[in-house]
């Protein structure tokens, strides 16, 4: 099968330190793939050269066959990367339900014109986006929350929407940063099958930062194991878990 | 569910709607029976130009999230703009009303391309730099106009930045904006009536345009920058977009303020910076991102010094009380938990919950 994100030698320095270097990962449509690492190993700093937040001083990155390297972040998202971030960021002061339509935009239009006077397009289309949206949250069970401000969610299910407000923008690639920062055990079992489930369902690619290792090793299929910018270690998850320099980097010796 | 929601929406702005209109039914009332002394008349138009401009700003502060300080500059550029139209178009088009709503398009388009030519630099800052620069800006605009000749002869428009001399009129040409001493004899086609339709055209637009696809987008920027470039979102048309709206439509109220003088200059007093703050106190005190509370503090803090004139030297004192007790009452915690536990929908719920 042919790969659906091909990077090849991405790097990037800040100043003098050398926050990624020649990293190299070939994800296959379908695949549910980890990357791990100590903290300051560079993973958020990956994820941000992928979705454009950075521009990368040298390497490739391809999405799809297209080449999508230093492209800016509308348009990465556009061509198909979507993510969510490791200290949750949603919008706050909207309703759950207005948070996905947001991830829509691209998807529904009208013009403004038809949003101030109210034409028919303007109801149709917002009609059409409500029932995908909600559709969305139902499969985050968050469709009885919809109308909440996002603040007010609890924890968890703010994870679950800022999910499902990435599928929203239909992306190919769906990344996730740290999607079980801060749950419990019993909720990090949900958001595995959360995970799955996506996967089935959507046909996603995913592609995760992680530290909770029962999380990586239950759902991930291939790992990378960063450490210090560089790849330490790079193949199916079992393999790679029992690599001793992955045991070391994480342990210490 | 779903309907619910919408239909809360709904339903806040048509009470948003409602007292407007329920504003000026009473006060036709009150001036036809002979009710409102002149001095509460004449203050009418400007009511509504601080109400349009509260509004118009509070889509820029409260919506796009952006603190701006030069709000008065872009209704400078309405007053003028529209008032040297009005001039212009004096023995051309002679039925006032037509004259009038061609001086507020152009008045409102100006502004408008003004509010995009300064929003596309000043819009890259954030917070208090936005802030100064926009102050600025709207210093620049008022200076620039106190400096502008532009007159008009036989040979069409000539316009100068030294003095009137310069233009270089043939006998019959007249001066219309005269720098320092602005524009005189605006025809005084504002009335009342039709400050409260632009005041509703107002709320139409702002209010629409924040429960729609756009206005979302402008929210979710406001909300979280980085999430909404990762959702595909065009940070910079849609900061453009509400800031060039919330600019056209202080255009408007300058052109509403300005037929409503005979004599137009640009003063500290009416386009600097106080007015800027003037309006953002409107703003801030009626809720950031509240239209129907911007309206509300608009008209009381209009109408109050005029109310406590009687009071001659405490009349300041009383309002900056008054200012206090209101930012108290809508910003302390405390009071905010009061209010909502005291509030007749959460009342009304509760007696509902315990049928």
């Amino acid at each position: 099968m042919a790969a659906l994100l091909e990077v090849k030698n991405l790097g990037i320095s800040f100043g003098g330190l050398r926050a990624v270097d020649d990293f190299d990962v070939s994800i296959k449509k379908g695949q549910l793939y980890g990357l791990i690492g100590p903290n300051g190993a560079g993973k958020t700093t990956v994820f941000n050269l992928l979705t454009g937040v950075y521009k990368p001083s040298e390497g490739i990155i391809k999405l799809d066959g297209v080449n999508i390297t230093g492209l800016k972040t509308i348009e990465i998202n556009k061509a198909g990367i979507a993510r969510t971030f490791q200290n949750i960021r949603l919008f706050k002061e909207l309703t759950v339900l207005d948070n996905v339509k947001a991830g829509l935009h691209n998807h529904y239009k009208y013009s403004t014109v038809e949003g101030i006077l109210r034409l028919p397009g303007y109801f149709k289309t917002e009609k059409a986006m409500n029932e995908r949206a909600m559709e969305l949250l139902k499969v985050f069970e968050l469709d009885e929350e919809a109308n909440l401000l996002a603040s007010n969610l609890p924890y968890g299910k703010q994870r679950k929407l800022e999910i499902a407000r990435a599928l929203a923008t239909e992306p190919k690639l769906l990344l996730l940063d740290e999607p079980a920062a801060g749950m419990n055990p019993n909720e990090t079992i949900e958001l595995m099958n959360t995970i799955r489930f996506v996967r089935d369902n959507f046909d996603m690619t995913i592609l995760l930062i992680e530290h909770d290792m029962k999380l990586v090793s239950g759902i991930c299929e291939e790992l990378t194991v960063l450490n210090f910018g560089r790849i330490l270690a790079q193949g199916e998850t079992s393999a790679v878990l029992n690599d001793p320099q992955v045991i070391t980097a994480y342990l210490g010796e | 569910m779903k309907k619910i929601r919408l239909s809360k929406s709904l339903k806040d702005n048509i009470i948003t709607y409602g007292i407007v209109i329920l504003a000026y039914i009473i006060v036709q009332i009150m001036v036809s029976s002979g009710n409102m002394s002149s001095l509460m008349q004449g203050l009418l138009v400007p009511l509504c130009v601080y109400v349009i401009l509260a509004v118009s700003l509070n889509l820029t502060v409260g919506i796009l999230g952006e603190l701006s300080l030069g709000h008065a500059g872009f209704m400078c550029v309405g007053a003028f703009t529209g008032a040297f139209f009005s001039k212009c178009m004096e023995d051309v088009i002679t039925i006032g009303l037509l004259r009038f709503i061609l001086a507020i398009l152009i008045g409102g388009i100006s502004a408008a391309v003004i509010g995009f030519l300064i929003g596309m630099p000043v819009l890259r800052l954030k917070g208090d730099y936005l802030a100064i620069v926009t102050l600025a800006f709207g210093e620049i605009i008022k200076n620039i106009v106190n400096v502008l000749y532009i007159g008009k002869d036989s040979n069409g428009l000539h316009i100068s930045m030294k003095d009137s001399l310069s233009l270089g009129l043939e006998p019959d040409g007249k001066v219309i904006i005269n720098g320092a001493q602005g524009i005189t004899g605006t025809p005084k086609d504002s009335t009342f009536t039709i400050g409260v339709i632009l005041i509703i055209i107002t709320l139409i637009i702002v209010l629409n345009l924040i429960h729609s696809r756009d206005g979302r987008a402008i929210m979710a920027i406001r909300d979280n920058l980085i999430a909404a470039e990762s959702i595909g979102i065009n940070i910079t048309k849609y900061k453009l977009m509400a800031f060039s709206i919330s600019a056209s439509l202080a255009g408007i109220a300058g052109v509403l303020y300005s037929h409503n003088l005979n004599s137009l200059m640009a003063t500290p007093k009416n386009f600097g910076y106080n007015m800027s703050i003037m309006i953002l106190v409107f703003v801030v005190l009626g809720g950031i991102g509240n239209i129907r509370g911007s309206i509300i503090a608009a008209v009381v803090l209009t109408l109050l010094p005029e109310l406590l004139r009687g009071l001659s030297n405490y009349r300041m004192l009383i309002y900056a009380i008054v200012l206090i007790v209101m930012m108290l009452f809508n910003w302390s915690p405390k009071l905010v938990e009061l209010r909502k536990r005291f509030s007749p929908r959460r009342l009304l719920n509760k007696t509902r919950e315990v049928q």
